[in-house]
């Protein structure tokens, strides 16, 4: 497979649903170590993207990507905002005059995007952030060779259950210490669902 | 005379509003610019707005910022990577940084130096 604009679109829309649907619980994730607006965050970003992408013209899948990225950027008003508005502003340039978007762009795309939140957040893995489930699922791409078989789904889901044994050292719930042990982090979660909706756009394109 | 202009960034318009109050009682020729809370003037921080602000506190000799905590710092670096304007973001308190960084500017200092002072303040 090679992800088409028509793609890429699918993806963020389905990301939108997803996010929707999951607004109270990535609050309520929130809530214990942060200030309960994730959900809200993420959903006012990516209703707005929805409300771009089905309305705007796309040449290449760059342009969608940098849509998604400028939209998170002025909308989302959270850490959240500028850290995933990086990512896909990263992957956007990655990718940039390539469409569709095969294999190893992609991977490199999500490479760059990893290091944008990184840069961004002047973060790493282990502090209990997005970061510990694009780490792996980076990591997981590199390791495969296509779409199909690329466990990611998997990678991504087992990331985002480790990152309730981390103490947060990054981000407001730095601010809780060891009281963030036992809960997934809210920007975790919702990188998850990123992710869950690609899967769907793969396994939907066979 | 133009002076070095500041940019009060923080979660939320009231607590800026507040600053610029205080530093007012003491400081009134130096441009001081807000940005405070998302674009619907909720919590949060915009980036947008922190261009503008950037811009207007813009006369010609450079502009310092301050934030309060942790992701106006992250819009704040988006936005000065977006402008071309000397723009500074500082590692200070808000309320006590800026307030120091609002005397220095008024006594004609070069936004180095007020970002010298801040270094060594703070
Ligand atoms: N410095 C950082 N580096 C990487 N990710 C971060 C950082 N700060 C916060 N995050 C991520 O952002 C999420 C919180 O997003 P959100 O609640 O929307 O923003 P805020 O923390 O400003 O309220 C966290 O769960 C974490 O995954
Ligand atoms: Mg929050």
């Amino acid at each position: 497979m090679e992800l088409r604009v028509e793609d890429a679109i699918q993806w963020f829309t389905k990301v939108n649903e997803k996010i929707q649907e999951n607004k109270d619980y990535l609050t309520s994730l929130d809530q214990v170590i942060g200030d309960s607006d994730h959900g809200i965050n993420m959903a006012r970003g990516f209703q707005e993207v929805e409300n771009k992408l089905s309305t705007q013209e796309y040449q290449e899948v760059a342009d969608v990507l940098k849509e998604v990225a400028m939209t998170l950027i002025s909308k989302v008003g959270g850490a959240s905002g500028p850290l995933f508005g990086t990512a896909f502003l990263k992957f956007s340039q990655a990718v940039k005059g390539i469409n569709p978007v095969d294999y190893t762009s992609f991977t490199s795309g999500i490479e760059e995007a990893l290091q944008g939140v990184m840069h961004r957040g002047k973060a790493t893995t282990g502090e209990k952030t997005m970061i510990d489930v694009w780490a792996p699922v980076v990591h997981s791409f590199q390791e495969a060779h296509d779409f199909e078989d690329n466990p990611f789904l998997k990678v991504a889901k087992q990331a985002m259950e480790d990152t309730k044994d981390i103490m947060a050292t990054k981000g407001r719930a730095a601010y809780f210490k060891g009281k963030s042990i036992g809960y997934i982090d809210p920007g975790a979660a919702s990188t998850y669902l990123i992710f869950e909706a690609l899967e769907e756009v793969i396994k939907g394109s066979k | 005379m133009s002076y070095v202009g500041i940019v009060l960034i923080s979660h939320s318009p009231k607590i800026v509003e507040g600053l610029k109050e205080l530093i007012r009682e003491v400081i009134q020729d130096v441009p001081i610019e807000l940005a405070g809370g998302t674009e619907e003037n909720e919590i949060g921080t915009s980036m947008e707005k922190i261009m503008k602000a950037v811009n207007d506190a813009d006369k010609g000799k450079g502009v310092i910022l301050f934030y309060d905590i942790g992701s106006a710092k992250m819009n704040a670096e988006m936005a000065i990577e977006m402008l071309e304007t000397e723009a500074i973001l500082v590692e200070a308190p808000l309320v006590e940084g800026s307030y120091v960084a609002a005397v220095e500017s008024g006594m004609g200092k070069s936004l180095m130096e007020i970002v010298n002072a801040m270094e060594k303040n703070f």
